[in-house]
């Protein structure tokens, strides 16, 4: 039933996503594993582990767009889901460094023997089995998100209040994480990973292993999220976001609704995140940084809000653009950002996939029957 | 003979402090009587002593000291008497009287004035006296104060002497709780002990606290006297401790309200979600970083004003900065709240970046005006001028907006355009401008917060990053559209943070105040101070 | 109290609201019987809204008992399960869902489970779908059925709400002002539509319009400062002084 469920909620662009996903999955690690390098279709290491980073990212913005799109609430918090969720994974690589540590402590992580400690703390027992962490990537942003949607829903705080909650609660995680007898590695977090599950980490073949997962986990966070968005379950969602006192006057629990989307929300960002840390071979306490959460929020902005696609787009171009104005004209980066930010709720509302959307129609179909739905996307919140 | 040296360090102290001071009689006079220091045996040296210490001049405490530590020499050549430091096998001579070099002098060519314990006291009893009984109530204040350190039995002739003449009440109950302290020294009976724990228990001060734990792991009455002392006085510490902290937390407090009461006006009155908020305190602190470089550079004697002059600076800046952002890209988005929140942290990027550019991407100084430099204590508690500054020109900020809000046409139109748009249009009120205006006063009083903190914050392009999310914070918890409400949120949190810190560490106590809060604002999503009714739903 | 709420369909009794000192209801009771029409008139500011607020748990009154089926003490659940309970209720303001078409705002009221489980899994059976489409034609907009509800009308919106309130099968509906904005033809098949509706349901109107009222031809209650002015006939409250002074003054 389920497969069913996920597999005919596709619509056509859709299906052209997945489609897309599962042959960079295919391709990009081929193009770096088996086309030589002088090649013109060779994908270098680097460009690779970088494409990686940024499928990671549109999960992320896959996430934030599922409760900001679909059901109007603006989380300024999402990071740290996603950073709690590279925690889990960073844990996990730490315990399989073993010996190989600095101060070659088999059980200790080096932070921990540089602290002085003399024995695990509990929270990091579990962690040296795949499986176990693998459960917490999902368990502890679920977790955590629940219990903040729940209280959160259900004494009814929404809109910027809700928003700015979400930011203080990214920010005292981070300042939590910043403190060295947390046992996360305070300001420097974990890092100096040797393996994942047996393969060393910077070997070629396990970095195009983590690109085809990251490529292949967006695909299925994108059909989870087409499918969800397209039961009647989203339509409430969507009623939820356009007209939420209606919604509970017809007999809808809303509180009920906002916490099963948020807390799938949560825990894409998580799964995000573990596929994150491996790649960039580092997480530390900027990821639950507020301003990382709110940048994350406007990939979706540019991509265009409540469209499933346009987050993913939104990830990716905005994150190149990143990464060459930081390369090539790191003064002019934040102008670019700040602007960004400033244009997009401007001028484009729905973002790249709206004014494609726009421009379609407009060729397709007489002016009168342009879409209409997308004007009030999100402005009722 | 710690306690010689003391108030010998101490009377030195106070002659360099006071040059002129008319305790000091002719070089000659006082050389004929240091050269009688050597002239015979003991009871001559004792008579000599006195002799000395019946001038007053406050050169003598360092003399007689020299002499109970074993360094005046007699030159057998003239009779004349030195300092003498050791120098390899020779000794070096000073003057004692005008510290000139006498050159030095093999060691057969000098003697040693020779002490025992008769003439330490005589020394201990004049030095005692010279310091203890000095014209200057500040020398004597410290003498006291350094016999209570030094706690030397040898003080206690001097002290009674002292004790009997002093008028100062509080000089002489330092002098008395030094007596205590020398007594518990000494080997005097066990009721006397007693009585001085209880004189040194009513100084109540943290020295005192210090000393008495030296007696309270001791046997019988004296050890039990100490304990209950200490006790007492660790107890009424922990009352200054927290009135410090109650000071330190206004102090936050007061910051956080500067922060937050513009924010106040713009979101609170307004609904205008204004990421860009700490830029614009951000903004204030380099206006005022920019008018004391050109005091600076062109008049170096307008410093002590640069603060007064930087106001209205940083208030125009500011206001003009936010005018600026209102009519280009926030009036576009009324209405529409979370889109504001992001056009608006765009913004806060775009200003930071700009002034990085400008500035340089490293702290720059601003300096503190005289008159705000320096501190000065209330019983136990340590009041710096910064402090108490910005939280009487918090209150003032605070005050002069409630009155623009209540007494001027502009805060009645204010009032009208937030109740009813549409109705405040109707009879006139341009509301555009309104608007503009509105978001300019709320953007210039977070100048005028920016320079407040340009006192105590390092002035940088992320200075207001730290504040924006303790802003909201402040008018979240408050309650949104009361003015009231910011000042007691911000004057709580304060408060309350600096009375976790000492339980929690900085760092925790802040993550249990933002987690109160979280949990609070699900408790009442309005604030402390909500509006009810039909008006606010939404 | 149970004993005179029994048999009710909706019993307010001794009901108190204020907001910031100021009292939008004030002791007000009204007991509707099953299957009963009742208007509502009143001036504004009389607590018309507030008096629905209340019923449907928007707003928790201070003091009093507001029972539904004679029984069920509505003043402790929240608007969900009271609208589960089966009142529906209808905005002054048109509202709905702008961005779903005609007929997903018809599927949405459609009366089923609520969970948010059950709705993910949900596919629409044939007998929903002729629901459906029966209550499209009931409110005349079948042709409409794949427009966006933005798109439509003031009219038809107001329609459509009277639609999505038939489609959750509601004993109880409490409709506020729904001839509002509507043209004098709207407004008359409104009143037919309406007393169609009370054949089978109860229903409480909140009206200014008085023709409207007239047209429904029902015992109408008189608010006035959150209480009830006065009870009768159309012609029998628009008879009585009190009512008089307070609609035209003294």
């Amino acid at each position: 039933m389920i497969t069913s469920f996920l597999i005919d909620s596709l619509d056509r662009r859709g299906r052209i996503v997945v489609g897309l996903l599962v042959a960079l999955a295919l391709l990009v690690p081929a193009g770096n594993l088996l086309v030589p390098e002088g090649s013109a279709f060779h994908v270098s290491t680097y460009q690779l582990t970088l494409f990686g980073k940024y499928l990671t990212y549109a999960l992320l913005a896959l996430s934030v767009d599922l409760v900001w799109g679909y059901c109007g609430i603006l989380s300024l918090g999402h990071g740290a889901f996603f950073a709690l969720g590279g925690y889990a994974m960073g844990m996990y690589l730490m315990r399989q460094i073993g010996a190989r540590g600095v101060y070659a402590d088999p059980v200790l992580p080096d932070f921990m023997v540089f602290l002085n400690w003399k024995e695990l703390p509990w929270f990091w027992h579990g962690f040296d089995m795949a499986w176990y962490a693998l459960l917490m990537v999902i368990l502890v942003p679920g977790l955590l998100a629940l219990l903040f949607g729940w209280l959160s829903f259900r004494s009814r705080v929404t809109g910027v209040y809700l928003s700015i909650i979400t930011q203080a609660l990214t920010y005292a995680l981070l300042l939590a994480f910043f403190r060295n007898d947390m046992g996360f590695g305070g300001n420097n977090g974990l890092t100096d990973f040797k393996d994942i599950v047996g393969f060393p980490i910077q070997a070629p073949g396990t970095r195009a292993a983590l690109f085809a997962a990251s490529a292949l986990m967006l695909a299925l966070g994108f059909v989870v999220a087409s499918a969800v968005v397209r039961s009647k379950l989203g339509k409430v969602l969507v009623a939820i976001r356009d007209a939420e006192s209606r919604t509970r006057f017809i007999g809808y629990r809303v509180e009920h609704y906002k916490l099963f989307v948020w807390t799938l929300s949560a825990v894409m960002a998580g799964v995000a995140g573990a596929l994150y840390v491996p790649q960039v071979g580092i997480i530390n306490p900027s990821e639950f940084d507020p301003a990382a959460s709110i940048e994350a929020v406007i990939w979706v902005a540019v991509g265009g809000r409540g469209t499933l696609v346009g987050p993913l787009i939104g990830a990716v171009a905005v994150n190149f653009g990143k990464t060459w104005f930081t390369g090539a004209l790191p003064e002019v980066w934040l102008y670019a950002l700040g602007a960004l930010f400033v244009v997009v709720t401007l001028f484009l509302p729905r973002g790249i996939v709206g004014l494609w959307d726009r421009v379609v129609s407009r060729r397709t179909k007489p002016a009168k029957e342009m879409d209409g739905s997308g004007r009030r996307a999100g402005e009722a919140a | 003979m710690r306690f010689l040296r003391l108030l010998a360090i101490v009377a030195a102290l106070a002659a360099g402090l006071q040059p002129a001071l008319a305790g000091r009689i002719a070089d000659a006079d006082l050389s004929a009587r240091v050269a009688a220091l050597g002239a015979g045996g003991f009871d001559e040296v004792e008579t000599a002593i006195t002799d000395l210490a019946a001038t007053g001049d406050d050169r003598v405490p360092a003399i007689l000291d020299r002499l109970g530590e074993g360094e005046l020499m007699v030159r057998k050549a003239d009779g004349a008497v030195f300092f003498a430091d050791k120098a390899g096998k020779d000794y070096r001579l000073t003057d004692p009287v005008t510290g000139a070099d006498a050159g030095p002098a093999p060691k057969a060519t000098v003697e040693k004035i020779k002490v025992n314990n008769r003439i330490r006291r005589a020394i201990a009893s004049a030095v005692g006296a010279l310091t203890l009984m000095s014209p200057d109530p500040a020398v004597r204040r410290a003498a006291a104060e350094a016999v209570m350190k030094s706690a030397d039995a040898a003080a206690l002739p001097a002290l009674e002497q002292a004790i009997a003449v002093e008028t100062v009440p509080d000089i002489r109950a330092a002098m008395v709780a030094a007596r205590a302290t020398a007594l518990l020294a000494s080997d005097a009976p066990e009721s006397d002990k007693v009585a001085a724990i209880a004189a040194i228990a009513d100084l109540g001060s943290r020295d005192a606290l210090g000393f008495l734990s030296g007696y309270t792991s001791a046997d019988g009455a004296v050890g039990d006297a100490a304990r209950k002392a200490a006790a007492a006085i660790e107890s009424r510490l922990m009352l200054w401790d927290m009135g410090q902290n109650l000071w330190y937390g206004l102090s936050l407090g007061s910051v956080l309200l500067l922060a937050a009461i513009g924010l106040a006006i713009t979101f609170g009155v307004m609904g205008v979600i204004n990421m860009a908020h700490g830029e614009m305190v951000m903004l204030g602190a380099y206006a005022t970083f920019t008018v004391q470089e050109v005091i600076r550079t062109s008049w170096p004697g307008l410093f002590d004003y640069s603060l007064l002059i930087a106001l209205p600076v940083a208030f125009l800046t500011a206001a003009l900065a936010g005018i600026l952002i209102e009519r280009s890209v926030i009036r576009w988005l009324y209405g529409r709240p979370l889109e504001t929140l992001l056009a608006t942290w765009g913004v806060s990027l775009i200003l930071q970046q700009a002034v990085r550019s400008l500035y340089g991407a490293n702290n720059r100084e601003v300096g503190n005006p005289s008159w705000m430099s320096g501190s000065f204590s209330v019983g136990d508690i340590q009041v710096t001028w910064t402090r108490l500054w910005i939280i009487l020109f918090a209150l003032a900020v605070f005050l002069a907006l409630i009155a623009v809000l209540k007494r001027t046409r502009l805060g009645l139109e204010m009032r009208a355009v937030t109740q009813n748009r549409q109705m405040a249009a109707a009879v006139g009120i341009r509301t555009p401008l309104v608007d503009a205006l509105t978001f300019g006063l709320g953007s210039g009083i977070a100048g005028l917060a920016g320079v407040a903190l340009s006192q105590i914050d390092n002035v940088s392009p992320n200075l207001g990053r730290g504040y924006i999310i303790d802003s909201f914070m402040v008018v979240v918890f408050g309650g949104v559209g009361n003015l009231w409400g910011t000042l007691v949120g911000a004057l709580t949190l304060g408060v309350a943070n600096k009375m976790l810190e000492p339980y929690a560490g900085a760092v925790l106590g802040k993550i249990i105040l933002l987690l109160a809060i979280i949990l609070f604002i699900q408790k009442r999503p309005r604030g402390l101070f909500a509006l009810k009714g039909r008006a606010v739903e939404a | 109290m149970t004993d005179k709420a029994e048999g009710s369909l909706l019993y307010l009794d001794d009901v108190s609201v204020s907001f910031d000192g100021f009292r939008a209801i004030n002791r007000l009771s009204l007991v509707l019987e099953p299957g009963e029409m009742r208007a509502i008139i009143g001036p504004n500011g009389a607590g018309k809204t507030t008096m629905m607020d209340i019923i449907t748990g928007k707003t928790r009154p201070d003091t009093g008992d507001v029972l539904f089926d004679g029984s069920v003490d509505l003043t402790r659940l929240d608007e969900a399960a009271i609208a589960n309970l089966g009142i529906g209720r209808k905005f002054q303001k048109p509202t709905v869902f702008e961005s779903h078409s005609v007929e997903d705002n018809i599927a949405l009221a459609l009366k089923g489970r609520r969970g948010a489980f059950a709705t993910l899994f949900h596919r629409r059976s044939a007998a929903e779908q002729d629901r459906i489409d029966a209550l499209l034609a009931t409110i005349r907009l079948s042709d409409k059925r794949d427009l966006l509800a933005a798109r439509l009308s003031h009219g038809q919106k107001q329609w459509l709400e009277i639609g999505m309130l038939l489609a959750q099968e509601p004993r109880l509906l409490l409709v506020d002002e729904p001839a509002a904005g509507m043209t004098d033809a709207e407004t008359a098949e409104t009143a037919i539509l309406l007393k169609d509706i009370a054949r089978t349901q109860s229903v409480v109107v909140v009206e200014h319009d008085m023709t409207f009222v007239r047209a429904l031809d029902v015992k109408v209650t008189v608010l006035h400062e959150g209480s009830v002015l006065a009870e009768g006939s159309l012609d029998a409250v628009s008879a009585n002084p009190k009512v008089i002074e307070v609609y035209l003054g003294r």
